[in-house]
């Protein structure tokens, strides 16, 4: 494991646990009883991260929602879906590699799978540019979105990005045009539609594939109006000060459940989302096929009343 | 306007600096000095370069709506501070602050008035009150003009003028776009006709929901229109950007508006189009 790849955070924990299987590669080695001393140690790292990340601040979290190991919206694909058919192209420009989408099954149920997508290293995150979408990603979401709405198959939607990219071809190709004709579209699909936020949630760049039915949180995944690099800039002119501002923005999924703009926390395995992949994936599948089947229960034209409502209801003022 | 020229030339360096604020303004366009009274009758376009001043919310109201008149509703609106927002500043002090200094409890005014004798459900942003941001108080009363639209079947007009989403209200902000642009997809639902009017500037979270939903999309000249801001893209990609990059006029030539008009066209375009929306 790369050195660079562990949060400050995390590193007694990580050095606990090197500690432990360095006992245990000994043990057996020299053919040691060891057992209660790796017990007892075991039980120390739980207690540990237990206390770490009970008491993780606003910015932490916002650092583990963007851990360099945390899984991305294609592993989600690949460890929860079976027969996933990626689509390609917004069939005006190009492809956009930021938004990844397509038909995939879900324990056999079919379903339109779309979410930005992040690299791994850094070839990739050049060829994802860092999971920011240009307007033909939004409207390559929007085609698959209606593509599930003729043929009547419930949407999924894994949220992570840093944003919608900032950049003159995005501009000249009309990034707003497109997120606001994807949260006007969005809001009368007659299909179902949930909306899980796996990593990082920056403004219109994430909301422009965000209007849906339910709206669910991972534990230390992060939404908000801006980045809070963003708002520290604006707000304290120096991006030094985005724990400052991560703090101000309530941007942490507990936040958003106090603030009744989402449905659901969906709960990560201890340490984070990245140390099991694959178990953080079957509670996400589980709670998807959950909330589907409560969904499709509903008429479609309650469930657009329902869905209208939703966002209607949101704001906080006086009068 | 001969005079004016005059009046200009007439001027010495040493004069320029001592004149009064109010009698005389300066276009930060081309520099022009322009006797003011004569700016406020051109309604605040720079006679020489037709830069667009900008003015105040109840400027434009004089200018579109019939008598200068506007049945506002939902005056009593006002933010609260669900995040306990605190910079430099708390939030709740920036909004007295721009209350103070603007008269009015958030930034926008909506109610219904008349185009040439047509009801519209009208709405128009104040930039002065902090930059013209939306947060809740801006979203619900966008949101409550387009359902009086709807209810009425009356057109809706939206006047923009804003820097995007309001920070201090986070997430919440954020969803007023959803939330607008919900409700007019019922709008467009009802064919009842939407004209969006763009001002400078109309950025980010604003030009990113309803202001880009328009069935018509107008825009004054020489606006700052677009999604990022233009330090943001320079930051990000390390260039200069294009001269007129992100004006109304790119946005024409990218296919993103329907049409540049001065500000004296105004009012006789909306009636135009009004007329050509009705059934
Ligand atoms: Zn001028």
């Amino acid at each position: 494991m790369e050195e660079r790849q562990i949060l400050d955070f995390e590193k007694p924990i990580v050095e606990l646990q090197k500690k432990i299987s360095d006992m245990k590669d000994f043990a057996s080695g020299a053919n040691l009883e060891l057992t209660g001393e790796i017990k007892s140690l075991e039980s120390k790292v739980d207690k540990m991260r237990k206390e770490i990340f009970s008491g993780l601040t606003r910015w932490q979290k916002v650092l583990l929602a963007r851990h360099p190991r945390r899984p991305y919206t294609l592993d989600y694909i690949n460890y929860m879906t079976t027969d996933f058919i990626e689509l390609h192209g917004d069939r005006y420009f190009a492809d956009d590699k930021a938004i990844v989408g397509g038909f995939a099954k879900l324990d056999g149920k079919p379903v339109m799978i779309v979410g930005q997508q992040k690299g791994r290293d850094t070839k990739q995150k050049l060829y994802r540019n860092f999971g920011m979408p240009h307007p033909e990603g939004y409207r390559k979401a929007l085609r698959l979105f209606k593509l599930a709405e003729k043929f009547n198959k419930p949407i999924v939607i894994l949220v992570d990005t840093p944003g919608a990219f900032p950049g003159i071809g995005a501009e000249e190709r009309g990034q707003a045009e497109a997120i606001a004709r994807n949260l006007r579209e969005m809001s009368i699909l007659r299909v179902p539609i949930v909306i899980v936020v796996i990593g990082e949630g920056a403004s219109g760049g994430a909301l422009g594939i965000a209007v849906g039915d339910r709206v669910y949180m991972l534990q230390y995944s992060w939404y908000s109006v801006i980045s809070p690099e963003g708002c520290a800039a604006i707000l304290w002119r120096d991006n030094a000060f985005a724990p400052q501002a991560a703090e101000a923005l309530k941007l942490t999924a507990d936040d958003l459940m106090d603030l009744k703009i989402i449905d659901k926390i969906i709960d990560e395995p201890p340490g984070g989302a990245h140390n099991d992949p694959e178990g953080i994936a079957a509670t996400v599948k589980s709670e998807i096929l959950a909330v589907l089947t409560e969904l499709e229960q509903l008429s479609v034209d309650d469930l657009l009343r329902q869905r209208l409502e939703k966002f209607r209801k949101l704001g906080v003022y006086q009068e | 306007m001969d005079w004016f020229k005059k009046a200009k030339s007439g001027l010495t360096g040493k004069e320029k600096k001592e004149i009064p604020d109010g009698l005389w303004s300066k276009c930060p366009e081309c520099g022009e000095i322009i006797y003011t009274k004569q700016l406020e009758e051109s309604l605040w376009v720079c006679p020489n370069c037709e830069y667009h001043f900008r003015i105040p919310s109840h400027k434009y109201i004089r200018m579109i709506l019939d008598n200068g008149e506007l049945q506002e509703y939902d005056v009593d609106l006002e933010s609260k501070d669900p995040l306990r927002f605190k910079d430099s500043k708390k939030y709740p002090d920036r909004i007295k602050a721009a209350q103070a200094k603007s008269g009015l409890k958030d930034a926008v005014k909506a109610g219904i008035g008349k185009i040439d004798s047509i009801d519209v459900s009208f709405a128009i942003m104040e930039f002065s009150f902090v930059g013209g941001s939306m947060g809740s108080v801006v979203g619900e009363k966008i949101a409550r003009a387009i359902e009086r639209a709807i209810e009425r079947e009356i057109p809706l007009i939206l006047v923009s003028c804003s820097g995007g989403a309001r920070m201090q209200e986070g997430i919440l902000s954020l969803m007023q776009m959803a939330k607008t642009s919900a409700l007019l997809a019922v709008l467009a639902g009802k064919k009842i006709p939407f004209i969006s009017v763009l001002t400078n500037p109309t950025t980010a979270g604003v030009m990113a929901s309803y202001a880009s939903l328009g069935d018509v999309i107008i825009a004054e000249p020489k606006a700052l229109l677009g999604f990022a801001g233009p330090r943001v893209i320079q930051q990000t990609i390390g260039q200069d950007l294009p001269e007129g990059f992100q004006s109304s006029e790119f946005f024409l030539e990218k296919g993103f508006l329907d049409k540049i008009v001065n500000r004296s066209q105004l009012r006789e375009t909306l009636i135009l189009l009004l007329k050509y929306f009705q059934r």
